[in-house]
This record gives C-alpha cells, structure tokens and sequence, in this order.
C-alpha cells in the first residue's frame, strides 16, 4: 500500500505532471499539489501522487555507500552492478 | 522489528534474513493496511455493494475477508465492486456515471491519506463518499515498544509513511519509551544499513531516532501533505485488526466535509472490537509479529495465496502472502 516510485518531472501543467521513471517508463497525470515540484525534480509517486521530493545529493551518497561495499566483496564486481542496474529506488 | 509490508518484501524477497547473524532476528510487525482494516469496514462496505452502490477501492482489499465476505465475494453475489489505482480515478469514474453512486473504501496509512484528503477539499462529486478507514502509523510503533511480551530491541520504521509525517511524529512516542529507531528505504542496502544503525544503538546503549532514508525523509516531512490531511480529517481512536484499539491512531472527516463522509450518509454504525479471523487461524499473531506465518497451522496448508482463509495471506503487504511467494516453509526466528 505505501509503495512510492521514484521519477523525473518533465513538464508540469496546473496540479499534473509527466514524471520519467526511467528505461522508458513515462507517465501523465502524476499529481504534483502536494509538493512543491519543479521540472527537473526526482518525486516519490505513490498511487497516482507525488508524495515527497526525493533529495538527489542525500540519494548520491546512498548510492556510494553501496559501490563502497560492492568494492569489499570478492569476485565479479560487473555482475553485482547488473544485479543493481536502474540504481537506488 | 519493522513496521510496513514493502520493508517484509525486501527483506524476504532479498534473503536479508539469512544474511544476519544468527543472534539477530527481524520480526514483522503491524504493517500491511489491509490485514489490519477492521472486519466490520469491509461488512459495512460489502453491504453497500449489495444494496447497489458501486465500492471503488484498491485490488488488495477487495480480496479480503470481512466476519462473511470479501468485496469480491459479494461482487459475485451481485453487489458492484470496481478496483481503481488512486482516489482520483474513484473521481473519474463516479463524475462519468453521475447516475449512479459510489462510496471509496479509503484504506491505508498516512501515505495514503493526504490524496484523499486532497480531493475530498477540491470538491469530489456529490455522487461519491468515502468509508474511511485510514490508520497512522505513529501511535501503533508507541503501542508495540511499549509491550513486554513482543520485547522489540529496535525498530526499523516505515520510510514512505514517515516522508508524509516526518521524524517528528514519532518523538513522542520514542520519549514515553526510547527504543532504537532507524527511519529506513526499501533496497535491500537500505535494510542492511539501518540493521547496522540500530545494532550499534543497542551496542552502545544509546537509543536515539536516526534516519538512513535521508533521501526521501526529513524530521519536518511533508509539511503540505500534513495540512492537508488535517484539514479534513480528524484523529480519532483506531481499531486495528488483530491488535488491539490504538488512541489517535484512527481517522474521521470532519464536520466541514460531513458530505463526503460514507458513515454518515448511509447511517453506517461502528462496530470496533470484533474479532473475526477464522477458526484456528493465526493472524492476529503474525500481525504483531509474535509469530512467523509457518507457525499457524492453515499456512501453506488450508491457507495459501490462491486460497487466502485471512488478510495476512491476501494483502501483497501481508507476511504471510510474502513468505508463501517466496516458499518459506520454517519459522526463522533465533529465540522464542
């Protein structure tokens, strides 16, 4: 029931945007008048609304911890990174 | 102890559990909105379906089971039931059929609550009322870290429920009781960090509220989305299916919007408190996480996902519904 997905706004028009969620994935009428959105924003879109910004700086430096501990393991680094293609939701 | 059906998901789909410790154990606590929405909402609503309103709500929930029926149960028995994906397609849908009426079963936590409480103040059609039957999530984590017997060491809280409500909301709770708290995301990296917060909390005996989600959740949250719930609806005790009735955890539209209220338009009285799982069935338990879905006797046995006997196995938040997914067959916890 809480599942949000992370996206891009590329364009707003009045409460509604069209957020990219990535590999092709595009979708119109995400509602937007809960956040204060601009184009270019990552949201966290649950059920049709966009419910909080996604901060990109905080979201970066989760994503280095993950390389950090990638780079600790043995074996096939290539393989790990496939597994986490797309990033951090 | 983690509070959120998405959470159980990661950890199960993930494997998380068995990359832990054998001494440290993640338990599944009250967080799947469907298993905890009480028997008589979904009476009430199958009853209204049967008396010709149609019932918009989401797929999960037409699934499950009130004292008689599920949704879809009495849609086959005639009544009308339609699964939409967000309030605004219930808006859609009963502003393009103003003939007929419809009532919005508004289940969920804090996540889901501000959209509603958005469209009920735009204005919905005078065709649509919501039965609302939201929990907030806040007062129940007070409830679980405060009981002896569920002896919680630390909880890995809900990150998309707190992005709405913010850190904050909590520290009351964590004052009356201060158990370690890690405000978590949903990759299985975000897991495996907030284990490390809390046990190192534990470790160092400093129970504190510490965020991992620091992409998404802040200790303000979402202040927009706050004001907006709060203008339309107001906090109210809550029962909670399975566990017990949570005070200011339940929640009521206000006066101003009456209206839009389903309760009220169709006379529908509050019947908390009973209990209606069926016989034998564990549930209750396994929505507390005072047990793992393998320990009740109708798991995998009368009870599986394509014959679902209670909510825990309907809801894909469910535990029970996400340790059948993925064939666990044993119960893995390291103490009793």
């Amino acid at each position: 029931m809480c599942l949000a997905y992370p996206g891009k706004v590329i364009a707003i028009e009045g409460d509604f945007a069209r957020v990219d969620f990535g590999e092709g994935t595009i979708r119109d009428g995400v509602n937007v008048s809960l956040v204060a959105a601009q184009i270019g924003n990552y949201v966290l879109v649950h059920a049709g609304y966009a419910i909080q910004l996604v901060n990109q700086a905080e979201a970066l430096k989760t994503l280095k911890y993950w390389r950090e501990i990638l780079e600790s393991l043995p074996g096939d680094r290539a393989s790990y990174e496939r597994e986490v293609r797309g990033g951090l939701t | 102890m983690h509070v959120c059906g998405s959470h159980e998901w990661t950890i199960t789909h993930f494997g998380i559990r068995t990359l832990l410790p054998l001494n440290v154990e993640v338990r599944a606590g009250p967080g799947c909105p469907v298993c905890v929405t009480p028997a008589a909402d979904i009476d009430s609503v199958t009853r209204l379906s049967l008396q010709g309103k149609t019932i918009l709500t989401y797929g999960d929930m037409s699934r499950a089971k009130g004292s008689d029926m599920s949704l879809f149960e009495a849609k086959a028995a005639g009544g009308e039931v339609q699964v939409v994906y967000s309030v605004h397609d219930a808006v859609q849908i009963a502003e393009s059929n103003p003939q007929r009426e419809f009532v919005f079963f508004a289940v969920g936590f804090e996540t889901t609550a501000p959209p509603t409480a958005y469209e009920i103040i735009k204005g919905p059609p005078r065709n649509l009322t919501f039965l609302v039957s939201y929990r907030y999530v806040p007062p129940a984590v007070g409830v679980v870290a405060s009981s002896p017997e569920l002896a919680v060491d630390g909880f890995i809280n809900a990150g998309h429920a707190a992005t709405i409500t913010g850190m904050k909301a909590y520290q009351p709770y964590f004052e009356k009781t201060p158990k370690p708290m890690a405000f978590a995301g949903f990759e299985p990296i975000d897991i495996l960090i907030s284990v490390t917060m809390l046990l190192k909390q534990i470790v160092d005996n400093e129970p504190k509220m510490e965020n991992e989600y620091t992409r998404a959740v802040t200790w303000e949250g979402n202040v927009r989305a706050q004001e907006t719930m709060d203008k339309v609806f107001e906090r109210v005790d809550g029962y909670w299916r399975g566990v017990a009735t949570i005070p200011e955890s339940g929640f009521r539209i206000r006066e101003e919007f009456v209206d839009s209220d389903a309760r009220v338009r169709y006379g529908l009285k509050e019947t908390p408190g009973a209990e209606q799982f069926v016989p034998e069935a564990r549930c209750g338990e396994v929505i507390l996480g005072k047990i793992d879905p393998p320990e009740c006797p109708l798991y995998m046995k009368a009870c599986t996902p394509a014959s679902p006997k209670g909510p825990t196995m309907v809801s894909a938040e469910g535990t029970c519904k996400i340790w059948a997914e993925h064939k666990v067959l044993a119960a893995m916890r390291c103490r009793t």
